[in-house]
C-alpha cells in the first residue's frame, strides 16, 4: 500500500509523471489564475502561470522567484541539513542533538525495511481504516454552481474516517512503531485541541507503551471530553501552566521533557513542525494522503486534481495532501490557515500570511513574533490551528510561490461548519472546516469542470460544545 | 586575579577620562559607587588574590580601555590555580533596576565572569525557575532595548567581563550582524545562545568574532566524544558543560558523570572547562572544582533567590550571601 516512507527527498519526483492528464479544465485555471504576473514569473514556465495573483507575493524575492515551482522538482527537500531552503533545520539544546541523529538514522533505515513496511500498511488498512475514500460532495458542488449551472467540483478526501477522526494518527502509529524500533517504551507528546493527544494516547494504547501528553491548562478546558479520551485511553495528561498555557508552552513543555529523559522517551511530534527530521518525517508519513488522492482521482475521472485545498496550523494534513503533487505544476496548492477575528487584528494565527522569519521549537520558519522577538500568542477558535509558527516546508513552498496561502476568519470557519453539516451530512472539524470556508473566496473564480479536492481532515464532534456556543441551529 | 582587574578597570576609567569617548562619565562615578557597595568583605577578599598580574594588566588596561575577555579571565585564574564562579541572573525579574544592583554585588563579591540572561517567551533549555523569572520580567515590559541600556551603565562599574545569555529569535529579529554590534557597544564580551547547535553557529561565530565577542558552545552528557571534540574547538571564552540530562534547574546532587565528562573534554582541548546546569550548593561547587572544572555556572540557585524574595532588598541580600558563600568555597 501506498504508506511505504520510501526515500523522502525526492518521493514526488518518483511518482510517475502524469503531466499529459491535465485536461482543459485545468488549463482553463491556469489561465485565470495567471493573472498578473511579473515578466520575471512570466518566463519562469507553467510554474508561475499556476499561480492566481495573489500567490506571486510582491514580497518575494528575486532569488526565490528564480527557484520557482519548475526547479523544486529536483530538489531534495529537505537537504542534508534538514533545510527547506533557509526554513528548517535544527534549533535545540545540544542535549536533543544525537537523539535526533539518531532517529534520522533509524528512520532511514526503516524507509527500506520490508518488515516494517508491512507491519505498518497492515496496521494502516486494518486498524486505521485506511484507505479513506475520495468523496465526490454533491450537494457542496450545486451549492457553488453559477447562475448558467457552471463551477467546480468538489471532492473530500475523507481523513475525518480515520480511526479517531483525523488524520493524525498515520503519523502517530507510524511513529509508535519507530519508537518500538528505537528501544523506546515511553511516549510524550504535545496536544492543542487533543486530536494528536488521542491519536497518541491510542497508538500507545495499541502498542502497550508508557503515554504522557503535555497540555495547555487553557486548552485543558476548551476540550475537556479529550481529556477525558485520552485518560481513558490509559495516558497521562499533564497541565502546563507556564507561559500562556496553550500549544505552544505543551511543545515547549514535550521538548524539556525530552532533553530530560532522552534516553528512554521518544517524543512523537504532532506536526510538520520542529527540529529535523521531524518535518520531513511527519510528512512521509502523512504523504498517503496525496498518495491515495492521485490514485482515487484517476480511478474516478482519469486524471488528476486541479486544485488542492487544507487547513494550515503547523500543516501536517495539508503536507500530506500536498507532498505527492508539488512537482505536478498544473495542481494549484491552496493552504488556508487561521484569521481568527481578522489578519488585521492582534487575534489570528495566520502565521505565513502575517508572520516574519524566526526560530521556534526548533526550525526556521514564518512566526509570529513582536518587536522584541518574542513569540506572540495566536488566536483561533479552532485549537488545532492556534499555534503561532507553522512548518517549514510550507514555508518554503509559499516563498517560492508553489503554494498560495489564504486565511480565514473564526466566523467563516463556523459558517462552513454549519453549512457542510447541512449540505453533508458531514460535522467537519473547525480546523477542517477553515478549509472549507475558503470554497467560498475560491469557487467563484474557478472555470466549469474544475476538480477541487479538499482534505476533509478531521471530523467535527469534538468540536460540538465548542460551536454550540457561538452557532443558532 | 579578581582584584587586579578591579584595578585594571579603575585604572582605565581614569586614563581614560581624557580620551574616552564613551561611557567615561559612567566609568569616572564608578569609583565612588564602589565606595557603596559591601566594600569591607570584597576589598580583604580581593586582596588576597592580588598577584603580579597586576601591574601588567594596569599597564596593558590603560593602552586600551577594556581588556577583560572571558578567555582572558580564566587564563589568569587558571595560572593562579583558581576556579572560576559563573553566576548566572535574569534581566529584569524582579525589574532591571534590581538587576543592575545584582550584577554589581555579585561582582563585588569576587564573581569572575557574568551570565546576564535575556528574557524570553519560550526558553526550551530553562527549567521552572528560570522560565518563571523570565516570565515575570516580561510580564514587567522588559524589552531588549531595555536590557541594553542597563548594561550599558552598569558594565563600566564592573570588574569581570559578562556574557549575554539569549535565545536565537531575538538574535535573529534584529538581525544577527546588528544584534553583535548593539551586544558589542553595550561593552558585553561575550554571548550564550543555548537553542544554536554547533551546526548552525557559523554566522553567530563569524559575526561575533567581528566584535570581538566569544561565543560560547555546551556540551552535554549526550554529546558523542568526537561531536564534543568540534564543539570543543569551536567553542570561545570557554567550553560549557552542561553537567545533567535536562534543563537548567537545582537537583540534590551533581552527577558523578560530570568528573569523566570533564576529563574526556580535557584530553581534548586546553581550553577551560565550566560546569552548569543543576549547580547551587558550596558543596556542589566544591566538588566540580576538586574534579578539575575551570568554572562553575549557578543559575536557577540566583535567579530563585532575586525573584522569590519578599523585596528586591532582601533577594539582594540573600544574592550577597550565596555569592560569597559559593567564592568561599572555591577559595
Amino acid at each position: 500500500m501506498a504508506a511505504a516512507i520510501g526515500s523522502p527527498s525526492r518521493a514526488a519526483a518518483s511518482a510517475p509523471s502524469r503531466a499529459a492528464a491535465g485536461t482543459a479544465p485545468s488549463r482553463a485555471v491556469l489561465r485565470v489564475a495567471s493573472a498578473g504576473p511579473s515578466p520575471r514569473r512570466r518566463g519562469a514556465v507553467a510554474a508561475a502561470a499556476m499561480q492566481p495573483a495573489k500567490a506571486v507575493a510582491a514580497e518575494a524575492s528575486t532569488a526565490a522567484a528564480e527557484l520557482n515551482g519548475a526547479a523544486v522538482a529536483g530538489m531534495a527537500r529537505p537537504d542534508a541539513m534538514g533545510r527547506f531552503g533557509k526554513f528548517g533545520g535544527k534549533y535545540v539544546p545540544e542535549t536533543l542533538m544525537h537523539a535526533l541523529t539518531e532517529l534520522e538514522s533509524a528512520f532511514h533505515a526503516l524507509a527500506t525495511d520490508e518488515e516494517f513496511q508491512k507491519e505498518l500498511d497492515g496496521i494502516l488498512k486494518d486498524y486505521v481504516g485506511r484507505e479513506s475514500p475520495l468523496y465526490f460532495a454533491e450537494r457542496l458542488t450545486e451549492h457553488y454552481k453559477r447562475a448558467d449551472g457552471t463551477g467546480p467540483l468538489i471532492y473530500l478526501k475523507r481523513e475525518d474516517l480515520n480511526h479517531t477522526g483525523a488524520h493524525k494518527i498515520n503519523n502517530a502509529v507510524a511513529q509508535a512503531l519507530l519508537a518500538k524500533r528505537l528501544g523506546k517504551q515511553r511516549i510524550i507528546a504535545e496536544t492543542g485541541a487533543g486530536q494528536h493527544g488521542v491519536a497518541t494516547a491510542t497508538v500507545c494504547a495499541r502498542f502497550g507503551l508508557q503515554c504522557i501528553i503535555y497540555m495547555g491548562a487553557q486548552d485543558m478546558e476548551r476540550q475537556a471530553l479529550n481529556v477525558f479520551r485520552m485518560r481513558l485511553l490509559g495516558a497521562e495528561v499533564r497541565p502546563v501552566h507556564s507561559g500562556t498555557a496553550t500549544l505552544k508552552d505543551a511543545t515547549s513543555e514535550a521538548i524539556r521533557d525530552w532533553v530530560t529523559n532522552v534516553e528512554t522517551t521518544h517524543y512523537i511530534l504532532g506536526s510538520v513542525a520542529g527540529p529535523h527530521p521531524y518535518p520531513m518525517m511527519v510528512r512521509e508519513f502523512h504523504k498517503v494522503i496525496g498518495q491515495e488522492t492521485r490514485r482515487q482521482a484517476m480511478d474516478k475521472w482519469g486524471g488528476k486534481p486541479d486544485v488542492l485545498v487544507a487547513c494550515v496550523g503547523g500543516g501536517s494534513n495539508a503536507m500530506g495532501l500536498f507532498h505527492e503533487f508539488v512537482d505536478d505544476q498544473d495542481v494549484r496548492l491552496i493552504g488556508v490557515e487561521a484569521a481568527g477575528h481578522g489578519v488585521d487584528t492582534d487575534k489570528h494565527a495566520a502565521t505565513l500570511t502575517k508572520g516574519e522569519v524566526g526560530v521556534l521549537h526548533g526550525s526556521m520558519s514564518y512566526l509570529l513574533q513582536d518587536d522584541d522577538g518574542q513569540v506572540i500568542e495566536p488566536h483561533s477558535i479552532s485549537a488545532g490551528l492556534d499555534y503561532p509558527g507553522v512548518g517549514p516546508e510550507h514555508s518554503f513552498l509559499k516563498d517560492i510561490g508553489r503554494a498560495e496561502y489564504d486565511s480565514v476568519t473564526d466566523q467563516e470557519a463556523l459558517d462552513a461548519f454549519k453549512r457542510v453539516s447541512r449540505l453533508e451530512g458531514i460535522i467537519p472539524a473547525l480546523e477542517t472546516s477553515h478549509a472549507l470556508a475558503y470554497l467560498e473566496k475560491l469557487c467563484p473564480t474557478l472555470p466549469d469542470g474544475v476538480r477541487v479536492v479538499v482534505n476533509c481532515s478531521g471530523r467535527g464532534d469534538k468540536d460540538v460544545h465548542t460551536a454550540s456556543k457561538y452557532l443558532e441551529v | 586575579m579578581a582584584f587586579a582587574l578591579k584595578a585594571a578597570a579603575s585604572t582605565a576609567g581614569s586614563a581614560s577620562l581624557a580620551a574616552s569617548t564613551a561611557g567615561s562619565a559612567s566609568l569616572a562615578a564608578a569609583g565612588p559607587r564602589r565606595g557603596a557597595a559591601p566594600a569591607a568583605g570584597r576589598v580583604s577578599f580581593r586582596g588576597a588574590a592580588a598577584g603580579p598580574g597586576v601591574a601588567v594588566r594596569a599597564a596593558a588596561a590603560a593602552v586600551a580601555q577594556d581588556k577583560r575577555s572571558i578567555s582572558g579571565t580564566f587564563a589568569e585564574l587558571r595560572e593562579q590555580g583558581k576556579t572560576a564562579l559563573v553566576p548566572f541572573i535574569t534581566a529584569g525579574d524582579p525589574d532591571l533596576a534590581t538587576t543592575a544592583k545584582a550584577l554589581k554585588i555579585l561582582d563585588a563579591c569576587g564573581s569572575d565572569v557574568i551570565e546576564l540572561g535575556v528574557p524570553y517567551s519560550d526558553p526550551l533549555a530553562d527549567g521552572p525557575v528560570i522560565q518563571a523569572s523570565a516570565t515575570r520580567a516580561l510580564a514587567k515590559g522588559t524589552t531588549f532595548e531595555d536590557v541594553i541600556s542597563m548594561v550599558k551603565e552598569v558594565i563600566p562599574e564592573l570588574s569581570c567581563p559578562v556574557s549575554l545569555f539569549t535565545y536565537y529569535n531575538p538574535i535573529l529579529k534584529r538581525g544577527i550582524p546588528n544584534f553583535m554590534t548593539i551586544v558589542k557597544e553595550a561593552g558585553l564580551h561575550g554571548l550564550v545562545v543555548p537553542d544554536v547547535p554547533l551546526e548552525e553557529t557559523d554566522i553567530l561565530r563569524s559575526e561575533a568574532a567581528k566584535n570581538n565577542l566569544e561565543l560560547v558552545l555546551l556540551t552535554t552528557p549526550t554529546t558523542p566524544n568526537e561531536r564534543m571534540e568540534k564543539i570543543a574547538q569551536a567553542s570561545e571564552g570557554f567550553i560549557y558543560l552542561v553537567s545533567t540530562v535536562g534543563v537548567t534547574g537545582t537537583r540534590a546532587n551533581v552527577s558523578n558523570k560530570v568528573q569523566s565528562l570533564l576529563q574526556d573534554i580535557k584530553k581534548v582541548t586546553e581550553k577551560p572547562v565550566a560546569v552548569g546546569f543543576g549547580v547551587s550548593t558550596a558543596e556542589h561547587v566544591k566538588q566540580i572544582a576538586g574534579w578539575g572544572a575551570d568554572g562553575v555556572i549557578v543559575g536557577s540557585a540566583m535567579v530563585r533567590l532575586l525573584g522569590e524574595s519578599a523585596s528586591p532588598e532582601e533577594g539582594l541580600k540573600k544574592l550577597e550571601e550565596l555569592a560569597k558563600n559559593l567564592k568561599a568555597a572555591l577559595e
